[in-house]
């Protein structure tokens, strides 16, 4: 066992604890950015004026009768803009734009005394925009090439030769849409400017070191004249990584320059016309099978639909290549992968990082050729998942490659899915209206920033002489439960009860330079910085402990808020009595701590290496219900078996993975991004952007049954005490969903029929796959082999570059979620 | 129904009760949300999600009459306007309980992992408060239901409520892991004393007047003002517009607390519902009384909006798609629009006339809905919609049928989202009527109803799809009625 992963006797880590914050969230005591704002005097609200077109030339703006309405104290513009007007970290995100390039681009702002103020003087501001010709759909971006950034090749083996002698040979086409992330709590940034023109920014922000740097480089400062500040976020999803930034910029400006604080909140109709979401991704493919069933070859084309501007698009779609194996063995693959520029909202990272769309790639061609095989889609997968010694397309080992078996097969039996089947039979051989389903799906989710310079954390512990512990690492807390995992690896690497530990809130003048929380990260790396800090300290603290007993320092155990010596006769001393002895020793109780991981290496103009520290797993089955006469349905039961390692803190941990699947069974089948495509006046609106249109689970579509279980014997040598990261991976556990629902509209029409069902699978879609197969024409929308080398997925020709290995340092890495 | 109407409005100027302490609602403009009221107070755990009904972050408690006592009640916060809770009772999270004093329902909530992230947590603490205090919540049901607990919890009481984070389960299990409130609770002593009556309120900040009449006459006569004027009963249509769009209004006249809107009775030949009475007051007086209605209340929006909205703003919007109008035709219903010259009764079914346009005259309101009896026997209303609970109508159907000895006597259909205003579908009753219930019968009246009205492409669902879900409703309905697999 590595001293990473090793727990001592008695620790806090591993106990099943409400969140730290609970009592506050329940109370309605715990604050939110925004909740600042009525403590705050004197405060100013930002409205944005936005772009009613796709894609305009502004040709004149004309603020003066804004100011004319009462209340409206300032309108900022790009001539206000003391340094770089630019949002991003790729110079491609004007904060004040010339051109409007999408639907709901704010081109400036108006501050107002009141909100209303802002609102009428943000409507009276007048703005001429030259309409330009848009592009909406992936479609359209292929057909007029319209790129960004650059284009992935991952290759492996010889998958023109292994298509051409494979005894099966499919292709087709899948398209999944994006997801609005839906934090329930809209971006919002509070600003003020104090005596010595220190900047302080409040923002809901999952990367705060990242939304000082841009603060700073849109105000022409250094980062040391900004600090930022999240309490907490209500949630972040990935959509809190980016996104902040060009919000708390200008509301920075404005307390710059009106000398007021600013507060911009974006209501949900702005955030959700304004900011970005989970990429949609396009994908042409052909798939080879042995006679076996056996997968021999991939080949596959991924676009993603990335919007207006790069923001994380090449990550995203390095992470999506990355993971179109998910749990299977594909001995020749070649997966290409590119980003199409398009007058949407830039995309942006959404739990899973891309990984969710290449996974899907694989598991919606084996939903759909599972039938054409004459296979049960369940042993299919079970068939082609990776065995020993057997690498990843990008040369990653699987080692941990049983792990999935083992769950798998512990669902089986769990969720008792072979007496389940027979019943299921049997319900659909009596109701003429209804059918059931009943679908497995596997995760396998690496985990790491790819780009290795992210993967390091910090922290900083303080002790004060009374024995009480202030812990501050470079982690946010959006939900995950991050900072009650971080109490409790404070409380376990000093041995003292969780009482004598607290929080402060993440500001980057504690911990500077710190990586976005994300990837699901946030623990390995802010854990091994906490527990860095703390082994400092109670290094020290051992040696003045060492003379009190008159032992080793080795000999000096921490356990319980008592510090006692192994062999000595003494009594045990309470921890507080030790520090503050160690206080009259002059000796330091404060700690800086840091953590990198340590193994990994990537490649990235040749999509090849060891980005991931080790891999998440988790088995998942969903059963549900159609209505043949709507195609409306219901998810009767749900069981999970997903590898978190050793839990570091089992409620929390639990709460991820039920989280993670319901968001994610909302992406496959509620959750709808519908644009307007039309060439009428509001081409390019976001037509669900808001909460009536844009539906998100509620309790009707929690699972009537849902049973999770942690998988046993799961200890990750790689991290600490032993866990694993568990943030994302849950969410891809919902493919199951859309598999069972594909296998319940199925079974209206014969054996073998295959069900093409879009992503989401709303009830309308479903119906109409139910219509097909009632019909007998469900072919799943997959062709045949002879015809399939002339359908070859795009191949990017020789001129499409590569990823630019130092645009991607400057802006982030392929592994970043 | 609503206690005294009291006609002074305070000395000190409006004023609400929060928590127990009065606050001042002062010159708030009509226009202002009770959430963004008490966001501005200080009371910060309501909080704004979407501004539009959907999420229940912002849901807090209000005493509202019950019998002779009062219940708390569970509404969203960031639709009515401020001033309309003048005179009012209202607890947030904050007045439930605090660390080192939770609330027993913060508690299970606090313990079972109910929150992640919290944004959304007051808001299911209040609506699940409300429902832990309601009178009637009775452990122990006979057969197991998914949406009840065994204490009797409804879960609809959370159909409001959105979660990003948890998904739902442990919010489901603190719900139906608590108790009854003790003898000593003060919100549980609290519903013993009648709530408080409707006050008279007249309030402005110049530009927006606020004004909340006590009698009918009063109303009608306020109508009559020069200048622009608009009705507002539970606000959430009106909190919506409010909100999102702007909208603004130099007179907005509150109804909702008229007693002459607020009368639930049975005639002989009718039942006659108030138009101000909200939607879950009319659930529970009417206790099953109207199949059709209690087959509509539970795909009605969520409990915390029933619990505002009204039929009369249901129907007052005359909009395409609201849920009420296709039970009402399917039912018959007429309504009864109150002017200066007096009472006049219309069909429902002559009632709207194009896209969100009515017979009402601008110096109308309606006062009642009358629903003839005896009611038909068998009724179901299909509502089409991405999701079950809270969403809105893509296509809405209801059915109302009298069948003797197997054979339609009479069928009575009302259709929803199909066209631009709601329809009674006569062409496809009169394919039933006279006929065997039988799926040749049904099959030949779904060809008849697939062919009604003109659905439009939109992003709810697609106009075939709509066309479909006609056809299939009337499928659906004789399969249901005449099956004996009633779970299919
Ligand atoms: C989240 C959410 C979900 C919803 N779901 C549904 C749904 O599932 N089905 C559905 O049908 N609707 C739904 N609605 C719409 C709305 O709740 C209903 O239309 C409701 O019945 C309106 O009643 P109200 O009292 O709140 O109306 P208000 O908002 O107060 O008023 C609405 C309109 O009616 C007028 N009005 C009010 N009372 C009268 C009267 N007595 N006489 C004449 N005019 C009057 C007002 O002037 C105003 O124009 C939903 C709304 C929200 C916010
Ligand atoms: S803020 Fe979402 S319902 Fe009120
Ligand atoms: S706990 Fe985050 S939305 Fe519910």
């Amino acid at each position: 066992m590595s001293s990473l992963s090793e727990r001592p006797r008695n620790p806090d880590v591993g106990q099943a604890i409400p969140h730290e914050s609970a009592d506050l969230h329940v109370t309605g005591r715990a604050l939110y950015t925004d909740d600042l704002t009525g403590r705050t005097k004197d405060v100013l609200h930002a409205w944005p004026v936005q772009s009613p077109h796709a894609h305009a030339r502004i040709t004149r703006i004309d603020t003066t009768p804004a100011t004319r309405v009462d209340g409206v104290v300032r309108v900022l513009t790009a001539d206000d803009v003391p340094g770089v007007n630019d949002a991003g970290v790729k110079h491609d995100e004007p904060l004040f734009p010339s051109e409007a390039m999408f639907h709901g681009h704010a081109v400036v702002w108006v501050l107002g005394e009141t909100l209303e103020a802002a609102r009428l003087g943000a409507a009276a501001v007048e703005v001429d925009y030259e309409v330009l010709p848009s592009i909406l759909t992936t479609a359209e971006a292929i057909a007029a090439e319209s790129f960004q950034g650059g284009q992935p090749r991952m290759e492996r083996g010889d998958v023109d030769a292994a298509l051409a002698s494979a005894a099966h040979v499919f292709h087709g086409e899948f398209e999944c849409k994006g997801q609005e992330h839906f934090y329930l709590e809209t971006h919002a940034a509070l600003a003020q400017v104090d005596e010595n023109g220190q900047v302080f920014v409040q923002s809901s922000t999952q990367h705060p070191s990242e939304t000082q740097e841009i603060v700073a480089h849109v105000l022409g400062l250094r980062s040391h004249e900004v600090t930022v500040q999240c309490l907490r976020m209500g949630g972040g999803f990935g959509g809190k990584e980016m996104q902040p930034h060009g919000l708390a910029a200008v509301a920075a400006l404005g307390a710059v320059i009106t000398g007021r604080p600013v507060r911009l909140r974006l209501n949900r109709t702005l955030d959700m016309s304004m900011t970005g979401k989970r990429h949609g991704f396009h994908t042409q493919w052909r798939v080879g099978f042995d006679a076996d069933g056996g997968l021999v070859a991939l080949d596959a084309t991924l676009t993603s639909d990335a919007g207006w501007s790069l923001d994380l698009s090449e990550p995203v779609l390095a992470r999506a290549v990355c993971h179109v194996d998910n749990a299977y063995w594909i001995p020749h693959v070649r997966v290409n992968g590119r980003i199409a520029k398009t007058h949407k909202t830039s995309q942006t990272a959404f739990r899973g990082f891309g990984g969710p769309q290449g996974m899907l790639v694989i598991e919606d061609i084996l939903g759909r050729c599972a039938p054409l095989l004459g296979r049960d889609p369940a042993d299919l997968r079970r068939q082609n998942f990776y065995g020993p010694g057997q690498s990843t397309p990008y040369g990653q080992e699987v080692t941990q490659w049983d792990r999935l078996p083992r769950a798998w097969d512990q669902l089986l039996r769990t969720a008792d899915i072979a007496n389940r089947r027979q019943e299921i039979d049997r319900f659909n051989a009596t109701h003429p209206d209804t059918r059931r389903g009943l679908a497995l799906t596997p995760v396998k989710f690496g985990i790491s920033f790819n780009l290795t310079a992210f993967n390091q954390g910090g922290a900083l512990v303080l002790v004060y002489k009374d024995g009480s512990v202030l812990i501050n690492h470079g982690g946010t807390e959006m939900g995950q439960g991050l900072h009650t995992k971080m109490l409790q690896v404070a409380a376990t690497a000093l041995g003292i009860p969780r009482a004598s530990v607290r929080l402060a809130p993440t500001r980057t003048d504690k911990v500077p330079n710190t990586s976005a929380t994300a990837a699901s990260s946030g623990a390995d790396l802010n854990g091994g910085a906490v527990k860095d800090a703390c082994e400092q300290i109670k290094g020290r603290l051992a040696q003045v402990a060492a003379q009190h007993f008159g032992v080793h320092a080795a000999d000096v155990r921490f356990d319980g808020g008592t510090v006692s010596a192994i062999g000595s006769k003494a009594d045990p001393i309470p921890w507080a009595q030790l520090t503050e002895r160690a206080y009259f020793q002059r000796v330091q109780l404060s700690a800086t701590g840091y953590y990198r991981t340590e193994g990994l290496h990537w490649d990235s103009t040749v999509m090849r290496g060891t980005p991931f520290k080790y891999f998440a797993h988790g088995v998942a089955a969903a059963e549900v219900e159609v209505d043949g006469f709507t195609g409306a349905y219901r998810t009767r039961r749900v069981d999970i078996v997903h590898d978190v390692g050793d839990s570091l803190s089992p409620l929390v941990d639990l709460g991820q993975i039920e989280g993670g699947f319901v968001q994610g069974a909302g992406w496959m089948t509620l959750e709808e991004l519908v644009w307007d495509e039309s060439d009428g006046p509001n081409r390019g609106k976001l037509t669900t952007q808001a909460a009536s249109t844009y539906k998100l689970p509620s309790f009707s579509e929690m699972p009537e049954v849902f049973n999770v279980a942690l998988l046993p014997h799961a200890h990750e040598e790689g991290a600490v005490y032993g866990s694993k990261a568990v943030g994302e991976p849950p969410l891809m556990l919902a493919f199951c969903v859309r598999e069972a629902l594909r296998q319940a509209a199925a079974a209206f029409g014969a054996p073998g029929t295959s069900i093409d069902l879009p992503l989401p699978a709303t009830p309308e879609a479903v119906f109409w796959a139910v219509e097909d197969a009632r019909a007998g024409h469900a072919d799943g929308a997959v062709e045949r082999g002879d015809r399939a080398e002339r359908h070859v997925p795009d191949q990017p020709g020789p001129d499409a570059h590569a990823p630019h290995p130092r645009s991607e340092e400057l802006a982030s890495e392929p592994a970043k979620g | 129904m609503m206690g005294d109407v009291s006609t002074s409005t305070s000395a000190r100027g409006p004023q609400v009760t929060v928590n127990g302490t009065s606050r001042s609602l002062g010159q708030t403009p009509s226009y202002l949300s009770l959430l963004d009221f008490l966001r501005g107070q200080g009371l910060t755990g309501a909080k704004e999600g979407c501004a539009e009904g959907e999420c229940g972050a912002c849901s807090v408690l209000v005493a509202r009459p019950d019998g002779d006592g009062s219940a708390w009640v569970a509404l969203n916060a960031c639709l009515p306007p401020a001033v309309a809770y003048a005179g009012q009772e209202i607890v947030t999270a904050e007045g439930l309980g605090a660390p080192g004093d939770l609330h027993p329902v913060q508690e299970e909530m606090a313990q079972r992992g109910g929150s992640q992230c919290g944004y959304c947590t007051p808001g299911f603490v209040c609506s699940m408060a409300a429902e832990y205090y309601r009178a009637d919540r009775a452990p122990g049901t006979a057969t197991p239901d998914p949406e009840r607990g065994p204490n009797g919890f409804d879960l609809q009481a959370l159909s409001g409520n959105l979660c990003r984070c948890t998904g739902y389960r442990p919010i489901r299990d603190a719900a139906y892991a608590l108790g009854s409130p003790g003898e000593d609770d003060p919100l549980a002593q609290r519903r013993t004393a009648p709530a408080p009556g409707a006050e008279a309120t007249r309030v402005s900040d110049g530009a927006h007047e606020f004004v909340r009449p006590t009698t009918l006459s009063e109303a009608v006569a306020l109508l009559a003002d020069d200048r622009e004027t608009r009705l507002v009963a539970g606000a959430t249509d009106w909190g919506v517009a409010a909100n999102l769009l702007m909208a603004r209004s130099p007179v907005l006249i509150a109804v909702d607390r008229l007693p002459e809107l607020r009368e639930l009775h049975e005639t002989g030949e009718h039942i006659e519902i108030g138009a101000a009475l909200t939607l879950s007051e009319i659930e529970q007086q009417l206790a099953g009384r109207i199949t059709l209605l209690d087959q509509l209340f539970g795909q009605f929006a969520s409990r915390l909006i029933r619990n505002a909205a009204t039929l009369g703003g249901n129907l007052g919007t005359g909009s395409p798609i609201g849920d009420a109008a296709p039970a009402l035709l399917a039912l018959d219903a007429r309504l009864v629009l109150t002017g200066p010259g007096g009472d006049r009764v219309v069909p429902i079914a002559d009632y709207f006339t194009g896209y969100r346009q009515t017979i009402r005259h601008p110096d109308e309101l309606i006062r009642s809905v009358r629903i003839p009896v005896p009611l038909a026997a068998t009724t179901a209303f299909h509502k089409i919609a991405k999701r079950r609970f809270d969403d809105i109508s893509g296509v809405a159907v209801a059915f109302a049928l009298d069948l003797q000895d197997g054979v339609v006597r009479r069928a009575r259909i009302g259709l929803g989202g199909v066209a631009a205003t709601p329809l009674r579908a006569y062409d496809a009753e009169a394919a039933l009527q006279g006929r065997p219930w039988t799926l040749d019968t049904a099959q030949e009246a779904a060809r008849v109803l697939g062919a009604t009205g003109t659905p439009l492409d939109d992003h709810r669902a697609s106009a075939r799809y709509r066309t479909a879900m006609l056809r299939t409703a009337v499928l659906k309905f004789q399969a249901q009625t005449t099956s004996e697999e009633v779970d299919a």
